[in-house]
């Protein structure tokens, strides 16, 4: 139980968030999908070393949000700029070396399945950097997986892994390059509270450790809570509320009563 | 009848892409060598086993009509031109159809569907390239050497029938055998062949790449780059033997 009211407890705010350096800023962006709208106009912006989570249902598009940071989608409004550069003005090289900096883990983990953990773990770094040594590599793939707490599964294979294990083995994938921005998406769909936990656990010791800001998608309340230094609420195209988790939930809104009570209830 | 026109104007948007990035540097040769092994060497084995067969059982069905003419001896030749111009490049084509377009669209689907691919673009890595041009190259280049490979042990089958049936010498079938092959033949037969090899790639490449969301999804690509691919082998076979026919022979 001791891991479940440690999930509870607030998070207090990083001690080194710099609020005059904003290492993620979206100004109006909208993006829709023929008809359907997904964002209509948004403003965000992530300070250094700030985890900022952003809330929503799903379908609300969060994944849209995310990968438009990472240069995944474009977006069809509005500009996105990512330590310093606006992503839509640079070159392929300079996108590459900005997306070096940019750790982006998925939902579904998106671990390479033709590839064993060392090779899925290798192909950002060799890909990105082609001068290493072999001793190089096998050191740096040797730190990541003891951040992740996964050392002995070196040399199997992704589909032997469970869900909690693929997650560390992606976000240990993201470390390898030693971003300075960590995207989340979804870190804890779909698995168990004690493991969540210990996703949410690790997403606060590679901030800490690896000295990212990050943005953490997700609709779990846990997870909102005991990782974000700032909440956001996504609903229907826009940011709604933001805040600490307690300012974002003191609301009437329906929409973010019915969120949290929902969550509250599948919780119990 | 919209979706039709959009549908080709997004194959014809591959092609172009797929052209450009092939030919535009950086290459990406190891993953380009890799394919080559995985096409080809994987393939080795079933290719052998049916071009022998294939050789061996046409020969024997075959025998009985020359007999009635006292024929038998064409066999070798009339094989050598069965094997070559029609049954090795098209009987390869199927099954490297079957077996690598299937595994290609089933792979880079569930790629797809499970963010690999964009998990690719974000670690400096063009996943068109990487997956899709060494891909395409290898079923273009490696389906002509199998074809050939095939006709090879084809002509082997049939030898082993011929020689069970009139003692043919082993030089002396492939005497007669090669006489009336061409080096028209040869050609067609290459240059056939990396179009069905093309074929297979393309059609296993688009419908993966292309593979919509969900587990569904992948089925379905693998399954529609078997049905397409097979479809325009038959296609092409029928428009090249024309061609050949009116121009080259
Ligand atoms: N590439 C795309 N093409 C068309 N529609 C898309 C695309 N990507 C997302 N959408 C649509 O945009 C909407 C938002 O999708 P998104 O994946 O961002 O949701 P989400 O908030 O991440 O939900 P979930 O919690 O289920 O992951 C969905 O309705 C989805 O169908
Ligand atoms: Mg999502």
């Amino acid at each position: 139980m001791a891991a479940a009211t440690q999930g509870n407890t607030n998070k207090q705010p990083h001690p080194g968030i710099d609020r005059n350096n904003a290492v993620i800023a979206l100004r109006g962006v909208r993006k829709a999908f023929g008809p359907m709208e997904v964002l209509k106009g948004v403003d965000l912006d992530v300070y250094k070393s700030e985890n900022v989570v952003v809330l929503g249902r799903s379908g609300s598009g969060k994944s849209v949000l995310i990968k438009i940071i990472a240069g995944l989608l474009r977006p069809d409004e509005g500009t996105v700029k990512v330590l310093g550069s606006e992503i839509d003005s640079l070159g392929t090289r300079a996108l590459q070396d900005l997306r070096s900096k940019i750790g982006f883990s998925f939902q579904n983990s998106a671990l390479y399945d033709g590839m064993n953990i060392r090779a899925n773990l290798e192909f950002p770094l060799v890909r990105n950097k082609r001068s290493l040594t072999r001793k190089e590599i096998d050191d740096a793939v040797a730190q990541v997986l003891d951040d992740v707490g996964l050392s002995q599964t070196i040399n199997q294979m992704p589909s032997e892994l469970s869900g909690g294990q693929k997650k560390r083995i992606g976000i240990a994938r993201t470390l390898i390059l030693h971003p300075e921005i960590m995207l989340y998406d979804e870190p804890t769909a779909g698995l168990d509270p004690v493991t969540s936990e210990e996703i949410n656990d690790l997403i606060n010791e590679v901030q800490e450790s690896y000295k990212t800001s990050a943005v953490i998608i997700t609709h779990d309340l846990t997870c909102a809570k005991s990782t974000g230094d700032r909440v956001i609420m996504l609903a229907e195209g826009n940011f709604i509320r933001q805040g600490s988790f307690e300012e974002v939930f003191d609301s009437d809104d329906p929409r973010v009563q019915h969120f949290y009570n929902y969550n509250f209830i599948t919780k119990t | 009848m919209k979706a039709f026109f959009l549908l080709i104007y997004e194959i014809y948007q591959f092609m172009v892409r797929f052209f450009k990035e092939a030919f535009i540097p950086p290459y990406e040769y190891k993953e380009v060598l890799n394919q080559f092994f995985e096409v080809g060497i994987r393939s080795l084995a079933i290719i052998s086993l049916t071009g022998f067969i294939t050789g061996l059982v046409f020969t024997k069905q075959s025998r009985s009509s020359l007999a009635e003419f006292g024929a038998t001896s064409w066999l070798p030749s009339l094989m050598a031109i069965a094997i070559v111009r029609a049954l090795a490049p098209l009987v390869t084509a199927l099954i490297i159809a079957g077996k690598v377009g299937s595994n290609i669209g089933a792979e880079l689907g569930s790629m797809k569907v499970t963010e690999q691919i964009e998990a690719m673009e974000v670690s400096s890595t063009n996943p068109f390239k990487f997956l899709v041009v060494s891909r395409i190259l290898a079923t273009t280049c490696i389906v002509p050497v199998l074809a050939t490979y095939m006709a090879l042990i084809g002509m082997l089958g049939a030898f082993v029938n011929v020689y069970n049936n009139e003692q043919t010498s082993f030089t002396s079938f492939f005497q007669q055998a090669f006489v009336r092959i061409t080096f028209v033949d040869i050609a067609v037969l290459i240059v056939k062949s990396a179009v069905y090899g093309f074929t297979i790639g393309f059609a296993g490449c688009f419908n993966g790449y292309n593979a919509d969301h969900g587990t569904v999804g992948v089925g379905r690509a693998a399954n529609k780059a078997v049905v397409v691919s097979m479809f325009l082998i038959f296609v092409e076979e029928m428009l090249i033997v024309t061609l050949v026919n009116n121009y080259l022979r």
